[in-house]
């Protein structure tokens, strides 16, 4: 296998890491509320604009623009939880993805109107130069959202599994009532999801905003690779997730080396109506 | 009677409307009213009375309006050829995507739809025979009245009002059918319907087919009335959302639903469009998402499900389903 195919795949699995960490974040929500957020893509969006803000404004790196950005989306979770899903959860469907979709809307066209329609990107040099490692270049922008968001997938796994707050969170999904009756509230534990999986988004929009285009549509795309990656890996699952996401992160930039950077996204598209038409569970998920 | 009242009353309007308020500007947003309202009609047919939240419905509009203009750029042909290639290639496509993806829970069908219509935009503006990103033109100017290009908006009024009208009989039709019995069985609960016998993939696969072959109608005659046909207003997921909220804001699943919603929407639209102008595009969509999300939270059966007379419990689409 020559180096360039070996540069494309390692540049796969580090925009993929990245994949997980934000589908990590709806896979919880669906799994555990049975909500599909429409508007998962254009939380991440909005969470590179909170990275685009903090440069503009305060001359801040991912240092200060991700925490931020966790916080403002995480915030926005809570308040689209009881504003909104609290209230279309027990609905209809067509509420549900109205609901979200609606949201997406809204929140899409409000920074399209805010910060118009034109490209923005942070300064390349923001989180350092490119390295060289065992022949391979790396920017150190692309390794730093890889590696944060590995390691902020796996630790979402370990809280889910491995905490009270987890069990908790697991106990409610699989049922409301009887978590109730066991002095859990169900109303905090879908708000804390909801601030998780949200957070979770801004962290990945801060993290891809220092080597990604940054423009308002860019969570329609986004949406859809969320959408992709939970439906490959199983809904619910963030191992699933994981795997999923680093998967199609390969995919994708495989596709893109090979075949031509404009099919890239109708492979992952078409390998996503392979999914659901022969393995709707997933990779990893159970019917 | 109260009901063939108000019919007559409404069409009266309708007929009306384009000789009352006769500005070019009036007559252009009633046939846009209608136009929108054709297409959410349709979508109503597996969107409102199936329940099959369709998002990707904008692949089949592209259908009827790249089948129209191409009749025309490809084979020197009126537009209206077009539209019976459109009716077929929409129907057959959805038929493809229908069997796989309507055995699944909903969300995984919307998502599938937007899916299918995302690839299908990407492929389509990477299709040099197709016009790639520049799309395809009808005729500048109408060699005969069959090519349906007019500069008045007067005459695609009246045709959009025909069509409208034949997609309301039809859907009202189906509703008294027995087709219409088997849906809104499967609406209320799709297990109690099939353990009675009622087909239920087969029925809901046969509205999402009807659905998709009259949006097509709609791309068709959208595409008849711009003269061209592009990737991004034959095919952006834009479109689907635009369809989706007026039958949704109207109310889903009922006969005159899209209707009101269209009607409420597009003069939003464009009056918001030539007020401010360039700026107003984010704007509008912005006033949009407000909207619906204000619908799902508190109206989430539609603005016409405000003045239903005997709201029977789980008998629309506002009611609780089974979880």
């Amino acid at each position: 296998m020559s180096f360039v195919l070996v540069q494309v795949i390692v540049g796969g699995l580090l925009l993929g890491a990245v994949y997980a960490l934000f589908s990590s974040g709806l896979t919880l929500v669906w799994g555990m509320m049975n909500i599909v957020n429409f508007a998962h893509g254009d939380f991440v969006m909005l969470g590179m604009y909170v990275a685009y803000v903090v440069y503009t404004l305060m001359g801040g790196g991912p240092l200060l623009g991700a925490p931020l950005a966790v916080l403002v989306l995480a915030t926005l979770g809570v308040v689209v939880y009881f504003g909104l899903i609290r209230d279309i959860m027990k609905g209809p469907m067509l509420a549900q993805i109205l609901g979200t979709f609606g949201l997406a809307l809204l929140l899409r066209y409000s920074v399209f109107w805010w910060f118009g329609a034109d490209f923005k990107s942070l300064p390349q040099n923001i989180v350092g130069g490119t390295y060289a490692v065992a022949g391979l270049r790396l920017e150190a922008s692309r390794l730093l959202a890889g590696v944060v968001a590995l390691l902020v997938t796996l630790g979402l796994h370990l809280l889910l599994t491995r905490t009270s707050l987890g069990s908790k969170m697991l106990a409610v999904a699989e049922d409301a009532t009887a978590a109730q009756l066991m002095g859990i509230r169900p109303d905090t534990m879908q708000a804390i999801a909801w601030a998780i999986a949200a957070g979770a988004t801004g962290l990945a929009g801060a993290l891809i905003a220092n080597f990604f285009y940054i423009v308002p549509t860019v969570g329609e795309t986004l949406g859809i690779v969320a959408f992709v990656t939970v439906s490959l890996g199983g809904f619910g699952s963030v191992p699933g997730a994981l795997v999923a996401g680093l998967l199609i992160g390969v995919i994708e930039s495989l596709s893109g080396f090979l075949i031509g950077a404009v099919y890239k996204d109708i492979v992952v598209y078409i390998l996503f109506l392979f999914f659901l038409w022969f393995r709707p569970q997933g990779l990893m998920g159970k019917v | 009677m109260r009901r063939l009242l108000w019919l007559s009353v409404l069409s009266a309007v309708a007929i009306a409307y384009p000789l009352l308020l006769s500005s070019p500007f009036q007559q252009r947003l009633g046939a846009l009213v209608l136009l929108y309202a054709i297409a959410a009609s349709a979508w109503n047919i597996v969107g409102g009375y199936a329940g099959q939240v369709s998002v990707g419905h904008v692949v089949f509009f592209g259908c009827g309006a790249y089948a129209a203009m191409g009749a025309y750029a490809k084979f020197g042909l009126s537009p209206l050829f077009g539209i019976p290639g459109g009716i077929v290639i929409a129907a057959a496509l959805a038929a493809v995507i229908g069997v796989p993806t309507l055995r699944l829970s909903g969300h995984y069908f919307s998502m599938a739809t937007i899916a299918v219509a995302e690839t299908m935009r990407l492929i389509v503006t990477n299709t040099d025979y197709l016009g790639a990103a520049v799309g395809l033109s009808g005729p500048t100017v109408a060699r005969n009245i069959f090519d349906l290009s007019f500069i008045s908006s007067l005459p695609y009024y009246y045709l959009f009002l025909l069509v409208l009208a034949i997609t309301l009989f039809i859907t009202w039709w189906m509703t008294n059918s027995r087709m219409g019995f088997y849906l809104r069985a499967i609406k209320d609960s799709e297990r109690a319907a099939r353990s009675l016998g009622a087909p239920a993939s087969r029925t809901k696969l046969y509205a999402f087919m009807l659905s998709a072959a009259l949006t097509s109608v709609a791309g068709a005659l959208y595409a008849m009335m711009f003269g061209f046909v592009d990737p991004e207003s034959g095919l952006g997921i834009l479109i689907s959302v635009k369809i989706l909220i007026m039958a949704a804001l109207g109310g889903a699943g009922l006969l005159f639903g899209p209707l009101v919603g269209a009607a409420i929407l597009v003069p939003l639209e464009e009056i918001s469009n030539s007020v401010l102008g360039g700026k107003g595009a984010g704007l509008t969509f912005v006033v949009y998402g407000a909207i619906i999300v204000l619908i799902a939270r508190f109206q989430p059966g539609g603005i016409l499900s405000l003045f239903k007379r005997r709201p029977k419990p789980g008998s629309e689409v506002g009611a609780p389903h089974a979880p």
